[in-house]
């Protein structure tokens, strides 16, 4: 059978590398084979599942060594919980080098060394904030990633960064086959969130697949570098992760997004009283001349 | 040929283009008239070249580390990135220099950071921090240092002045961070601009403020001779049988003592005004030191310019000029009566980088050849300001001229002699042409001064007048009468 190949985006700090693993950790308690290739130089796609600190990266591997290629598969894949392997690509600190090279270099020393051939059922790619260049678009090319989720929350700048996202999907989904999943609402308990989120998911053409709650053992369960569905399996928040990896196995509705302009999505914050409208007269005022306004009036 | 004919020809090598393409060359296409002023309505310059016609330029890389930074004698060049960049412009240019490798001389090596996959993902800062140190241990006596920057080091963002500053603290050295990407502008003009810059910021002001110096009033600085084949050797000896002292070569042979003194100079003699008139115009503003453009292609322009720069000294110096002219009459009478008669009233094009398209006019003036083609790989619209004068009335102008256009013009104008680089040679050649490389002076040279001059002509008359310019017909294509087998019957 064929290895569904999926890619999580959505706005720094949203919560993709939780939501990734504990997702991951869902489908292997249904019996799946997953790998999951974190796509961050910060390399904490896998510290759930590994119950580590942080894996050792191909990058850091490669530049120990001298390049990619006296690197073997085995020094990079480590097997976690279930037997789900995981992989980092790595990169370098903040604020030095190239990043999104690191992650061409990585994704591309793991097709050539097969890390693709084995069994397995899914790839999940968990990829750092916004696409902001050729490097970070890499996973979801020609013959990588074909389903996208994106996680998004009813703050109104996670809804920008999803159809930011959405725009890149459409490039590269007019000259390949990746497609839109579907939109992971991981809930800040805003107002209305879930509602929104489906009429956002509705504009763009795709679906809300899921809405996950907000449950304090998701934190308990970070604190001891594991998943919820690792650390307590019978609570609710389980059942949720585990909702969501069978609904993504049962997922048929893969689309070309269709990203709606500023306005539209500004309109529909307004709608839900996330956004006010623009008050024109304030634009540009400063402190100092608004109170003299004040006093005038 | 007259201006009518000139613009026929440009209209009927345009017509092979797409509309388009047509509009935009045409625009880098003109006709001289001696009398233009200002060229900037008549031609377009220093802008990108259309994809896919063959166009003759360089990058930024290749300007400051080829042309500029590379002639200087006392210097390690780093071709920071990955190696081909180093390697390849290693020891192309023929700039000579004296001394011995490693010790006092540089050039001729290929420092490379020799960039890997890890060092573009980590940054490569480190790298070339332990590079700069181990350049000081091997070669303790190089006087600077200077990055050459490859295009991933702007793509990547490394801090090489950060680099520069910590290194040079603890080499000692002078260490100097150039920006010099090769994706940065149209042509290896940039590459000339940023590495003048370069000097300005790194090295031009190291000894202000330091009167140790003794100058005197006849100081000056030859800037924009690049030592090709010995052009700023037969170029200094003039200037200092003159009576001036010349206190620094820019860059050809030159070292970094000698630019740190610079800014002591009465004047700056400028020969390549398109490659440094940035460092000329900088001094001028900084130390009040004035500058003067010279040509010292040919007899004619020689004499011109020695007086040209001796009237802005004394007596003593107008009297000198005036002496070497003098001394060297009978040499240069000698080389144009025994070349002129057989170059008499050759037609020559010309196609080079941002001087010599003008400057070397005079010299085959001087031995009764005409330039009735002439044009620029990354001219400016003031090199072209000064190229109409020099200039017969009528003669064709081409600014950054593609492959197709030059071969097209060549097959019309069916000229005596082409003078281009090493990459339109062969095509010529193929075509039955004689050609000279004027970039590298086709490992000849000295051209400069009264000595090269001889050189010049010399190598204008092995060229033209090689007996096998006639051989290009094959036997079996010859006039039937001089066909073996009928004579026989």
């Amino acid at each position: 059978m064929t290895i569904r190949q999926c890619a999580i985006y959505g706005k720094g700090g949203i919560g993709k590398s939780t939501t990734t693993q504990n997702l991951v950790a869902g489908l292997a308690s249904l019996d799946k084979k997953v790998m999951i290739v974190g796509c961050d130089p910060k390399a904490d796609s896998t510290r759930l599942i590994l119950h580590a600190k942080a894996q050792q990266t191909i990058m850091n591997l490669a530049a120990e060594a001298g390049s990619v290629e006296d690197l073997e598969l085995e020094d990079v894949l480590k097997a976690g919980y279930r037997g789900i392997r995981c992989v980092e690509s790595g990169g370098p600190e903040p604020g030095v080098g190239c990043a999104g090279r690191g992650v061409i270099t990585a994704i591309n020393f793991l097709e050539e060394e097969g890390a693709y051939e084995e069994e397995l059922d899914f790839v999940f790619y968990d990829v750092l904030g916004d696409v902001v260049c050729g490097g970070f678009a890499m996973p979801i090319r020609e013959n990588k990633a074909q389903e996208i989720y994106i996680v998004v929350s009813g703050e109104a700048m996670a809804m920008y960064a999803a159809n930011n996202i959405c725009k890149g999907i459409v490039k590269y989904a007019t000259s390949g086959g990746v497609r839109l999943a579907g939109l992971i609402c991981n809930s800040r308990k805003t107002d209305q969130e879930a509602e929104l989120i489906e009429a956002l998911a509705d504009r763009l053409g795709t679906q809300m697949i899921h809405f996950m709650p907000r449950d304090n053992v998701v934190q308990r369960a970070e604190i001891r570098r594991m998943t919820v569905i690792e650390y307590d399996p019978h609570c609710r928040q389980a059942e949720e992760y585990r909702t969501l990896a069978r609904k993504i196995i049962d997922n048929k509705k893969l689309v070309i997004p269709k990203p709606i302009t500023m306005d539209e999505l500004e309109e529909l914050l307004m709608e839900f009283g996330v956004l006010e409208e623009d008050d024109e007269s304030i634009v540009g005022q400063t402190a100092a001349q608004e109170a003299n306004l004040c006093a005038v009036a | 040929m007259n201006r009518a004919e000139t613009d026929k020809l440009i209209h009927e090598v345009l017509e092979v283009y797409l509309a388009e393409t047509g509009k935009q060359r045409s625009q880098h296409l003109m006709v001289n008239d001696p009398g233009i002023e200002k060229s900037s309505k008549c031609i377009v310059a220093n802008k990108k070249a259309l994809p896919g016609v063959m166009t003759a330029r360089g990058c930024a890389y290749a300007g400051s580390k080829g042309v500029v930074w590379g002639p200087v004698k006392d210097v390690a060049n780093i071709s920071h990135g990955p190696v081909g960049c180093g390697q390849f412009s290693r020891v192309g240019r023929r700039n000579y220099v004296t001394g011995y490798s490693g010790v006092n001389i540089f050039g001729d090596i290929n420092f490379s950071s020799d960039f890997q996959e890890k060092d573009i993902v980590f940054g490569g800062d480190k790298k070339l921090a332990r590079l700069i140190t181990e350049i000081d241990t091997l070669f303790p006596l190089a006087k600077g240092i200077s990055i050459q920057s490859e295009c991933p080091i702007g793509l990547i963002g490394d801090d090489i002045e950060a680099v520069a500053k910590k290194t040079a603290e603890k080499t000692g050295k002078v260490v100097v961070p150039v920006r010099c990407e090769g994706f940065r502008g149209v042509s290896q003009s940039l590459g000339h601009h940023i590495a003048n810059d370069s000097f300005r910021d790194w090295v031009l002001s190291n000894r202000d403020g330091d009167d140790s110096f003794a100058g005197t009033p006849y100081d000056v600085a030859l800037v924009g001779d690049y030592n090709i084949g010995g052009d700023a050797w037969a170029s200094r000896v003039l200037i200092e049988e003159m009576g001036l002292r010349v206190v620094a070569q820019w860059s050809g042979d030159g070292t970094i003592p000698e630019f740190e003194l610079t800014p002591k100079v009465k004047l700056n003699l400028l020969h390549c005004y398109r490659s440094m008139n940035y460092i000329c115009r900088h001094m001028e503003e900084k130390y009040g030191i004035p500058w003067v453009e010279y040509n010292f292609f040919g007899p004619t322009k020689i004499a011109e310019s020695l007086r040209k720069i001796a009237a802005l000294f004394d007596d003593r110096i107008r009297e000198g000029a005036e002496r070497v002219i003098e001394k060297y009459a009978p040499f240069a009478k000698a080389v144009i009566d025994k070349y002129r008669p057989r170059l008499e009233g050759k037609r020559v094009m010309l196609f080079v980088g941002g001087l010599r398209p003008r400057h070397a006019i005079g010299a085959y003036e001087d031995l009764g050849m005409e330039v009735i083609a002439t044009g620029y790989e990354f001219a400016h619209n003031d090199d072209y300001d000064r190229t109409f004068k020099q200039l017969q009335d009528g003669a064709l102008i081409y600014d950054d001229a593609t492959s197709f256009e030059l071969e097209s013009f060549a097959e019309r104008l069916k000229p005596d002699l082409i003078g281009s680089g090493i990459k339109e040679k062969y095509v010529f050649h193929k075509m039955g042409l004689p050609f000279r490389q004027m970039h590298s002076w086709d490992y000849s040279g000295p051209y400069h001064g009264y000595d090269g001059f001889a050189v010049f002509a010399q190598d204008m008359d092995m060229t033209i007048n090689n007996p096998c310019w006639k051989m290009l017909k094959a036997p079996w294509k010859q006039q039937p009468a001089e066909n073996p087998m009928e004579a026989a019957a």
